[in-house]
């Protein structure tokens, strides 16, 4: 909501400050203001000057050249190149030496050789509005070079409120008034337009149907629209608006349009009510109906736009069709134009749910439908539509020759009940009932009698949000200001909502990766991929059309996203959420995943030598790692899961808990990313989030062994056909009980080593709890193995 | 005897650490080697002579004669290395300290993370468990049961992402609200971080999906003085000790009194500068006391019990903090930026 610090002001004299000041105690009111800008301040060197002669210019048909009376007592030449220009009339004039908004600074110039000392000015040049067709007319006599600004009030600050949804009557400068006002509703005041006065609008009172100066008048539908008052006025003038108006309609941004319609705009801005003026000449009948459209009905509103309607939009209509969309927006068809004479002005109170319906598969918001929504003070309108017939009066001409007010459900005050102790409660002060009343009745709250409990307090109308006790509570709080309570922390009783067992699981995932140089990815959760997944219904874009099933691929597309900056050595996580669509079609299932992908050296650059690539063992390596924060965790070579489709066949792994699979990784096959030629292989892994973390409560601590061990190499020749992880079993389970660990040591093929087989050296360590292992107890392990070995694989000693 | 022999091996200690500083190439380091520990070198002819002592004896010359040998190899091999490195980087013959030491890749948590984990570090010092609730939402839990009706225009305050209908990619944490208190009884107390979606899309201040954090506490005599209380000793630990908190009306269909929670710019420090766009403060969360229609809907007695919530961006947080200009850059995953800021 734009508020004019300058209207503000004539609504409460009393109001002190400046327009910041005023937005700091507005803020701490409820209602901050995003921005104040100066108005004005960009044309302070913009005079009022008179064009005294209008010349052809010699070299260019399309400009002319001006004699221009700027108050200097020289008379000055400028050209112009503005349709609009006209001897002896007054226009905004920009002086040598001037600027205009958006920093244009004025100097002599010489257009096609003729001398122009300065600028005449459109309403766009001005800021003032979009108008460009022309030279910005005035309507008012003033004398050459007085200051444009200040002639036309100009030197005004315009507040950019953030209203919430729940203070409609915030929308309006009467009700930033009450709020702003240091004494409240009390101090505010709706001052007579300039040459005008008071009109008196005697609004006969009817229930459905009613009559006014001739129109009938009918609400067909009571539930969509409770009220709605009509004037006619006859006998006006339709005509630009005096500058004042003009004036205060652009300093809220909007853009004059005529006397007529300016004067509904003003009084909307001023009061929050909605108001709209048909040419009574068009209307069929003459007839006002509120009625529901007829479904696939088609409509030409103000802008221009032909809509389809449904049967459930609220319309008015004349004797013969719809004249406007009731709430959202006027008809072409009844709308006021230069020809217009005589008026029917429409105060209405229309239904904010079906208002919004409307307005919302229209996509059309306007400042009507957008108070509407919010919910508009049915007891304020006799007082609107008296308004708005009074400035049309004063800006239009014409009189008011009948009125009516349909009421046929009239609005009764809520009574809300409000304990003091219940404040105390909240709050944690108490207050007198007296200073609770007090606070409320400054914003129009009307309490029975300050003494009793519950106090009993009347709503005014513009105030439907406060529906219940707590949102007086909220009012109390806000009128007194939250500053004004303490702050206190009272001992609480600790809860024993237990954390979620996922927190700790992540932690463990994170120590993983972070000791292994890994940096933490965040990505969306949108993904291109349809295949099983949960499809948007509103998606921002087809590349974001569905859930992401797996973590990997928004990885790997960061990873490009590295590349393509000239980063090589790439190595991102994320513990992140995948989601499927649900067997019964109900709400899709989630589920946590862990996943990695890297690419690049295995450490940082250094002088001793180059470091080599992180490979396929640090990817199993790392799936070891991760394995071992799975209950049974194991690796073993095969398809990579879920990312069988990104990773390439041969180099995969999968991951196992308690025999099934929860995880897998792999190199990422080349048609999986977009890498530049440089880049070494990329790889993924990705898991399930294990559900909680490995329980060690179980673990009991072995002795440390206390004799030394012996160690046996053993080089072995090792047919291709057979994986040494076979190998390693066979040792395990032939070398007896005094082998403590086997691994290989040594991988060699090629030279010495017979076509076929490879050389694989597995290092035996044996031990003994009670006694120092002798040569001859590893000489016959070492036997058993070898025999073992060449029965079950054909395996023999190199 | 043995001061004979120990006396022997003093003495070639000191001859040997004499020839090894003298050594003036690689080679002339492994001779010195063989000469003086080798099969056939000094040491051994030393002890060769072990077999002549008694068995008191023997182990006090074998101890002396391995720490003389300990001591020589450590000076062998550091002088080779010296010639090492020397000859790889062909310049003078002694270890050039000033070289970079070898590094390992340094992993590091997102920065929003961080931000998250010391939100809720501090939270759990007041007594906050940290629980999680589903990114998956009902409009009913999303809205509905917390005092949002769909066709209210406090629902227009966020745009939302549909899956199917009455079926919604949550909008903010708050839901969590409701499932928490649907599934235990009060006194309640926890935060619940997670990353809400909205259909805004990427520019340099909106994100369709990002980190938001939300505090719940409930229980019988929690008030308002409580709320602001627990706010602002938050905002003095995470901010510093300095920082003054602000607490301004606003609306929450689910709080009420609902507040804006302001905190004295950490840049300009109150005076008012570009970032706080000259009011001196930063808006850090919305908040308020639970309304008592979101009790109803969960079962609590609104008459019995009292609490606050509040909910806040650590993203924004993050941006605020190290300066972050877009927040784009925090989905961008940039190895260049995620390393500067863990």
């Amino acid at each position: 909501m734009n508020i004019s610090y300058r209207w503000l002001k004539s609504l409460v004299p009393t109001l002190e400050g400046s327009p910041r000041e005023l937005a700091e105690r507005l803020a701490m009111l409820g209602a901050p203001v995003d921005e104040v800008v100066d108005l004005g301040a960009e044309i302070g060197g913009v005079l009022i000057a008179r064009v005294t002669e209008v010349r052809p210019h010699p070299n260019a048909d399309k400009l002319r050249v001006c004699t221009v009376d700027a108050g200097t007592g020289e008379p000055l030449q400028v050209v112009c190149g503005a349709p609009n220009v006209e001897a002896g009339r007054l226009y905004p004039f920009a002086p040598v030496g001037a600027t205009l908004p958006g920093g244009l600074q004025i100097k002599t110039a010489r257009l096609r050789g003729e001398a122009s000392e300065g600028m005449l000015c459109s309403a766009r040049e001005l800021g003032l509005g979009r108008d460009h067709a022309g030279l910005m007319t005035l309507a008012g006599e003033w004398a050459p070079g007085t200051s444009f600004r200040d002639a036309l009030g100009l030197d005004d600050a315009r507040l950019v409120v953030d209203v919430t949804p729940n203070r409609s009557e915030l929308l309006s400068h009467v009700g930033i008034a009450r709020e702003a006002a240091p004494g409240g509703r009390a101090d505010v005041r709706l001052p007579d337009f300039p040459g005008g006065s008071a009109v008196s609008v005697d609004a006969k009172p009817a229930a459905e149907n009613g009559e006014a100066a001739g129109v009938r008048l009918s609400i067909e539908d009571v539930d969509g629209c409770p009220r709605y008052l009509a004037a006619v006025i006859r006998g006006v003038r339709v005509a630009p608006s005096p500058e004042w108006l003009a004036t205060r309609l652009r300093a809220v941004g909007l853009r004059p349009i005529n006397n007529v319609v300016d004067s509904t705009n003003y009084v909307l801005h001023e009061l929050g009510q909605p108001l709209h003026a048909f040419d009574l000449a068009k209307l069929a009948g003459p007839e006002i109906r509120v009625c529901r459209a007829a479904a696939g009905e088609t409509f030409v509103t103000l802008d221009g736009v032909e809509r389809t309607l449904e049967a459930t939009d609220l319309m008015i209509a004349d004797g013969e069709r719809s004249v406007a969309i009731a709430g959202v927006m006027g008809g072409q068809n009844s709308e006021v134009g230069d020809g217009t004479t005589d008026v029917l002005l429409e105060c209405a109170l229309f239904d904010a749910r079906s208002v919004r319906k409307t307005s919302r598969r229209l996509g059309l918001s306007t400042d009507a439908s957008y108070r509407f929504e919010r919910g508009v003070d049915p007891e304020g309108m006799p007082l609107a539509l008296a308004r708005v017939a009074a400035l049309i009066v004063a800006v239009a001409g014409g009189a008011v020759v009948g009125a009516v007010d349909l009421n046929p459900r009239p609005f009764r005050r809520r009574v809300v009940e409000l304990r003091p102790e219940r404040v105390a409660k909240v709050l944690g002060v108490a207050l007198p009932g007296a200073e609770i009343a007090a606070l409320l009745d400054a914003i129009g709250f009307e309490v029975e009698d300050a003494g009793a409990s519950p106090l009993r307090v009347s709503v005014p109308g513009y105030r439907p949000d406060v529906e219940g006790e707590i949102d007086l509570v909220e009012e109390v709080a806000r009128r007194r200001g939250y500053d004004s309570f303490p702050e206190a922390l009272g001992p609480f009783r600790p809860t024993e909502i237990p954390q979620d067992p996922s927190v700790a699981v992540e932690r463990k995932v994170r120590d993983v990766f972070l000791r292994w140089g890994f940096l933490e990815a965040r990505t969306a959760a949108f993904s291109p991929v349809a295949e099983n997944a949960v499809p948007l219904l509103n998606p921002l874009s087809q590349e974001e059309g569905f859930l992401r099933t797996t973590l990997a691929p928004g990885l790997l597309r960061r990873v490009e996203h590295n590349f393509a900056h000239g980063v090589r050595d790439v190595r991102l996580f994320q513990v992140g959420t995948v989601f499927f669509p649900a067997a019964d079609g109900g709400v899709p299932r989630e589920e946590l995943r862990l996943a990695a992908v890297f690419s690049g050296a295995s450490r940082p650059p250094h002088w001793s030598g180059p470091a080599p690539a992180l490979d396929t063992w640090d990817l199993k390596g790392l799936l070891d790692e991760v394995a071992r924060l799975f209950p049974a965790g194991s690796v073993q070579p095969g398809g990579a899961w879920d990312l069988d489709a990104v990773t390439a066949e041969g180099e995969r792994f999968a991951l196992l808990s308690d025999g099934s699979v929860v995880g897998g990784g792999g190199a990422v096959d080349a048609k999986s990313i977009d890498a530049p030629a440089w880049a070494g292989t990329v790889y993924a892994l990705e898991a399930r989030l294990p559900e909680r973390v490995p329980d060690v409560r179980g673990v009991k601590y072995a002795a440390l062994p206390t004799f030394p061990a012996s160690e046996r190499d053993l080089a072995l020749l090792v047919p291709d056909s057979v994986p040494s992880a076979d190998v390693e079993t066979a040792v395990r389970e032939s070398a007896g009980a005094l082998l403590e660990a086997v691994f290989p040591f040594d991988l060699y093929a090629g030279k010495g080593v017979p076509e076929g087989t490879r050389s694989v050296g597995f290092r035996l360590r044996f031990r003994a709890a009670d006694r120092t292992v002798t040569d001859a107890d590893v000489d016959q392990a070492a036997d058993r193995v070898l025999r073992a070995l060449e029965e079950r694989h054909g395996v023999r000693r190199r | 005897m043995v001061e004979e022999l120990i006396a022997q091996l003093r003495a070639l200690e000191g001859e040997g650490r004499e020839a090894v500083a003298g050594a003036g190439a690689a080679a002339d380091v492994e001779r010195l080697r063989v000469d003086l520990l080798g099969r056939k070198g000094r040491l051994t002819g030393v002890l060769r002579r072990l077999g002549e002592l008694s068995a008191e004896e023997k182990p006090v010359v074998g101890a002396e004669a391995n720490r003389v040998k300990g001591e020589l190899s450590a000076l062998l091999d550091e002088r080779d290395a010296a010639f090492a490195s020397a000859a790889a980087s062909g310049g003078v013959p002694r270890v050039d300290l000033t070289l970079p030491g070898r590094a390992r890749w340094r992993g590091g948590l997102h920065p929003v993370t961080q931000v998250v984990d010391e939100i809720c570090e501090i939270f759990h010092d007041l007594g906050f468990a940290r629980v999680r609730g589903p990114e998956v939402e009902t409009a009913e839990y999303n809205f509905t049961r917390l005092n949002t009706p769909l066709d209210h225009p406090a629902a227009d305050m966020h745009d939302t992402f549909y899956l199917q209908d009455g079926v919604v990619l949550r909008t903010h944490t708050s839901p969590a609200q409701a499932r928490v208190m649907e599934m235990f009884q009060p006194p309640v107390r926890v935060v619940v971080p997670g990353v809400v979606y909205r259909r805004d899309p990427f520019d340099a201040s909106h994100a369709p999906a990002f980190e938001q954090l939300e505090g719940l506490a409930v229980d019988e005599g929690i008030t308002f003085a409580d709320f602001k209380a627990t706010i602002s000793s938050f905002v003095r630990r995470f901010f510093g000790p300095g920082a003054k908190t602000r607490f301004r009306p606003s609306y929450f269909p689910f709080t009420e009194p609902s507040a804006e929670v302001d905190v004295s710019c950490r840049i300009c420090g109150g005076t008012g500068c570009s970032a706080c766009k000259g009011t001196g403060w930063m808006e850090i969360m919305g908040s308020g006391m639970v309304h008592p229609r979101v009790f109803e809907n969960v079962g609590y007695d609104p008459e019995r019990y009292t609490g606050f919530a509040f909910g806040m961006g650590p993203g924004r947080i993050a941006m605020q903090r190290y300066g972050i200009p877009d927040i784009r850059l925090l989905y961008e995953n940039d190895v260049r930026f995620l390393e500067q800021l863990s």
